[in-house]
């Protein structure tokens, strides 16, 4: 059972080692926990995850394991949730933007019958010990079973049951996933963005060359200094404002006040929508106080980590025609200007606070992916951490803006 | 190896859960790497749990600048240079230039000790990577003077860590890992009459329900936590405050009396002073 155990919690994305299997053994071996469920799910979790972010999948595929040896029949858990409460419940926290979902989905009837279908399948499937609504992730139910108060069908049994377990009560949920960002989170993820060199004035003892030298000095102490070692990423951030940035201004600043702490050498400019001929710096003053996107690019070397933040949903006009801008009339298109750049400063990475799910609806952002070769990332923790990744590699080539003035 | 077992103290409120968590570390003799928001007793726990075992602590904090090797040991090059310039004896004996660093002296302690290593993610990325086989093994070997330090007893080792950094995966699977959640307000009361036992119940009654209301004020940028709670107490009590004044500044004066103990920032006490306002002003109504 354990080792079904040890494979469900690797499903759900916890990383657990074989290393970390046998020393759970080890300990249940020197009975730390007596036969009491509640010391071994605390040993368990003590043992296994190592993270917090982790625990409350950790709850769940523990609930799932281990709920799992008392058997109640489907019919009856579906008895116990009147439809009326169950709406409501949901509509006294869904947002008005998820419940416009659920009407996308059919409304609420098609939504119930949908449920007691798929409570009906899993009863098919019972032999495999997942029996919790809510836990899948992938269908409407997965998705409200994420949300914190949404239908969790397996709490509310277990609390009408028995009293409520540990795991079920799942209090680390706040603690789950790459959703929440904050701008604590973002330095720590930016943090990783680093390169160390030594510049600046010699203060800190260079022992190595030191003893060379002072054994090539005949033994008589030659002391060698060094500047100390700084993070020498240079950073240029662009990022979209206005529109339909409005949704995501909280996420981008955020963003922005964890990079500037975070890079001694940080530049940022705005654009509305696309890179066109002109940034600004000053949102205020957009129109008188602009910055040609020429000088930028003459102006930092090509070492700048260039950083797009932006949601990429605009009219496709507005990339690849000339005059697509809806502020001004551009004389070459966006898409040139967006090349000239993305040459200038090969280390490049789109950053877009847009949920991915929506992306590929959105012909402006397949697009800008094409232009960005793929490198286009979410804006949250997983996110923000493969772009970094993606930033320290060598760069990846991307389309000559030659080739691309003759498409068209 | 003693078979003690970790309970917590008498000024030391362990859950259940962090006592399973230590006694799992103590038994299996691994690591013991605790998270938890800032004042929640990181640091604390490892004093506890030596005072309860009677062993001695040696606490290593680490800050930017610490490199792995400091723990163990160093090698003092530049004053065996000195010395032999100088035509020093001490100069032919090179383990006179050893120094021995922290995990040195707790695999050396005659007793079992608890090392503490206090707020590992302060250190640079590659630091837990470079103590995986010290703490695994719990030996290490001084390549000067071709020696292989092993412990005598393999001590507890307490890990804090503040989440600025990650951990690399290969340190995280040697360790027993425990997240100290923030205090339900049962917990807390116990904590402060663990502190302050002589605490009028109404006092504490009132003290706790303002310092949850703070707590649950939105958007603060640092929400305050036990360690604050404990200094604000501390303040009220040498202040020789009752309940009853404690409430009557609370709606008289809006923010609570000595707030400079629980909000450490500018912008949380003015977002607090118009969150107070807004209520008052509704219960006025």
């Amino acid at each position: 059972m354990f080792i079904h155990f040890f494979f469900d919690l690797r499903k759900a994305g916890i990383p657990v080692s074989i290393s970390e299997l046998l020393s759970l053994l080890n300990a249940l071996q020197a009975k730390i926990a007596s036969f009491n469920i509640n010391e071994f799910y605390y040993l368990s979790r003590t043992a296994l995850v190592k993270d917090e972010r982790f625990y409350d999948r950790f709850d769940q595929v523990f609930s799932s394991t281990f709920k799992g040896l008392e058997s109640d029949s489907l019919e009856e858990v579906l008895g116990q949730i009147p439809k009326e409460w169950l709406k409501k419940q949901a509509e006294k926290f869904l947002s008005d933007e998820e419940k416009k979902k659920i009407e996308s989905l059919g409304g609420w009837e098609e939504l119930m019958e949908t449920l007691k279908k798929r409570l009906e399948e899993q009863k098919e499937e019972h032999h495999g010990g997942n029996k919790w609504i809510g836990t899948g992730g992938t269908s409407p139910f997965g998705a409200y079973g994420y949300n914190p108060e949404g239908v969790r069908i397996g709490q509310h049994e277990s609390r009408h049951r028995s009293a409520a377990k540990v795991w079920d009560k799942r209090e680390f949920r706040n603690l789950d996933d790459s959703v929440e960002l904050n701008t604590r989170n973002i330095k720590v993820a930016l943090r990783r963005l680093r390169k160390f060199a030594r510049q600046g004035s010699p203060d800190v003892l260079d022992m190595e060359d030191t003893i060379r030298s002072t054994a090539a000095n005949a033994g008589y102490l030659d002391l060698k200094m060094v500047p100390e070692r700084h993070n020498a990423i240079k950073v240029l951030l662009l990022l979209d404002v206005g529109g339909s940035m409005d949704d995501h201004i909280r996420i981008c600043e955020e963003l922005f006040s964890a990079a500037k702490t975070e890079f001694k050498h940080l530049e940022y400019f705005y654009f509305h929508n696309f890179t066109y001929e002109h940034l600004w710096k000053d949102n205020t003053r957009r129109h008188t106080n602009i910055t040609s996107t020429m000088e930028i690019i003459n102006r930092y070397p090509s070492d700048y980590k260039l950083i797009f933040v932006g949601d990429a949903s605009m009219s496709p006009y507005e990339i690849t025609y000339p005059g697509g801008s809806v502020e001004h009339w551009n004389k070459e298109t966006g898409a040139t200007w967006f090349q000239r750049l993305t040459n200038a400063f090969p280390h490049t990475v789109w950053l877009n606070p847009d949920a991915e799910k929506n992306w590929d609806r959105k012909p402006s952002n397949q697009i800008t992916r094409e232009l960005m070769n793929e490198r286009m990332f979410p804006l949250t923790i997983a996110g923000l951490d493969s772009a970094i990744k993606t930033l320290l590699k060598a760069p990846k080539p991307t389309i000559p803006v030659a080739q691309l003035e003759t498409e068209d | 190896m003693s078979n003690k077992q970790f309970e917590g103290t008498s000024n030391y409120v362990a859950t259940e859960e962090l006592k399973m968590a230590v006694n799992a570390a103590l038994t299996l003799e691994r690591p013991l790497l605790i998270k938890g928001e800032p004042g929640t007793g990181k640091t604390q726990l490892a004093l506890e749990v030596a005072k309860s075992l009677d062993a001695p602590l040696i606490e290593w904090h680490i800050k930017s600048t610490t490199k792995a090797h400091q723990g163990l040991y160093e090698y003092d090059a530049v004053s065996r240079l000195r010395d032999s310039q100088l035509g020093d004896e001490r100069v032919h004996d090179i383990s006179n230039y050893i120094v021995k660093g922290k995990i040195w002296e707790a695999f050396h302690s005659d007793k079992r000790a608890v090392l503490l290593i206090d707020e590992i993610d302060k250190a640079d990325i590659e630091f837990p990577n470079d103590l995986l086989q010290e703490l695994d093994r719990m030996e290490f070997f001084v390549y000067e003077t071709q020696e292989l330090i092993t412990a005598k007893h393999r001590p507890l080792i307490i890990i804090t860590s503040n989440n600025e950094k990650e951990l690399p995966d290969a340190f995280l699977r040697r360790c027993f890992f425990h997240y100290i959640r923030f205090p339900e307000i049962e917990t807390m009361q116990e904590i402060v009459e663990v502190h302050y036992p002589d605490l009028k119940k109404d006092l504490l009654a009132e003290a706790l329900g303002l310092f949850f209301q703070v707590r649950e004020a939105n958007g603060l940028k640092k929400k305050p936590s036990t360690s604050e709670l404990l200094d604000w107490i501390k303040l009220l009590l040498s202040e020789d405050l009752t309940a009853e004044a404690l409430r009557e500044q609370s709606t008289d004066n809006i923010l609570p009396k000595m707030h400079g103990a629980l909000l450490k920032n500018e912008q949380d006490v003015h977002l607090f002073e118009r969150l107070a306002f807004l209520n008052k002003r509704k219960q006025n109504r």
